[in-house]
């Protein structure tokens, strides 16, 4: 098989296996915390985590790409859901609707922006 | 595991997805991962899936399928730039989007 045609099936298959988890650790969550709290939990703390993963990336970085392509794309970006987070929140009554819509955009920004402070605070000689 | 194959496979589609839309300076790949995902979510739930149905294609692909962290990730670098109707076009257009592909699954799906 030609390099780059083997270097995409890789690719392909860590963020299947990256995506397999992610889901599933969501569908737990849900087990626990069932409708928009469980969605909101698992998009904050996915949103935290992304944040990390991308800025670690400035500067040297103590991940292989393989490893930011199963965890990002894979398992982070399954692990949280815009479709998920949106149908459930269109049955909402309207005063509940704007909360969920606020605190899942609050919580994802801040999310984000607490993972990047990490990371370039700890993050290997980045910055 | 019907919701950890229906993630896979949610995820090797926006991968391709991210693969076959790249613009240059605005993540469009996320819009229309979200967008088209909500769609199919809504259709499925308004046409009443069978409970392996939806935890296959509903939770596992259309969840996995569509990303909050990406779209969190892609604002933040937007504002980061100083971009800032570029930011608040993606946080205000995927909501959009989505309320727009809910509305058009509900006339659609008997």
């Amino acid at each position: 098989m030609p390099p780059t045609r083997r270097r995409a099936l890789r690719a392909l298959l860590l963020v299947a296996a990256g995506g397999f988890a992610g889901a599933t650790l969501r569908y737990f969550v849900s087990l626990l915390a069932a409708g928009p709290a469980g969605t909101l939990a698992v998009n904050a703390a996915g949103s935290l985590a992304l944040g990390a993963l991308v800025y670690e990336a400035v500067g040297t970085s103590a991940l292989a790409d393989e490893a930011r392509t199963l965890l990002g794309t894979g398992f982070l970006s399954s692990l949280t859901t815009y479709s998920t987070f949106a149908v459930e929140t269109a049955v909402l009554a309207p005063l509940w609707l704007v909360a969920n819509v606020a605190a899942n955009y609050a919580l994802g920004f801040t999310g984000v922006l607490v993972g990047r402070a990490l990371a370039l605070r700890y993050g290997g000689e980045a910055a | 595991m019907l919701v950890g194959v229906g993630g896979a496979l949610g995820a090797v589609l926006r991968w391709g997805v991210g693969e076959a839309v790249r613009m240059e300076r605005y993540p469009a790949s996320t819009l229309v991962v979200n967008v088209l995902g909500t769609f199919a979510l809504a259709a499925l739930t308004f046409a009443g899936a069978s409970e392996d149905a939806a935890l296959l294609f509903g939770t596992g692909a259309c969840g996995a399928f569509t990303t909050f962290s990406s779209f969190s990730v892609d604002v933040v670098g937007l504002v980061e730039d100083a971009r800032f109707g570029a930011a608040a076009f993606h946080a205000v257009g995927n909501l959009a989007g989505a309320a727009l592909a809910i509305a058009l699954a509900w006339l659609l799906v008997p």
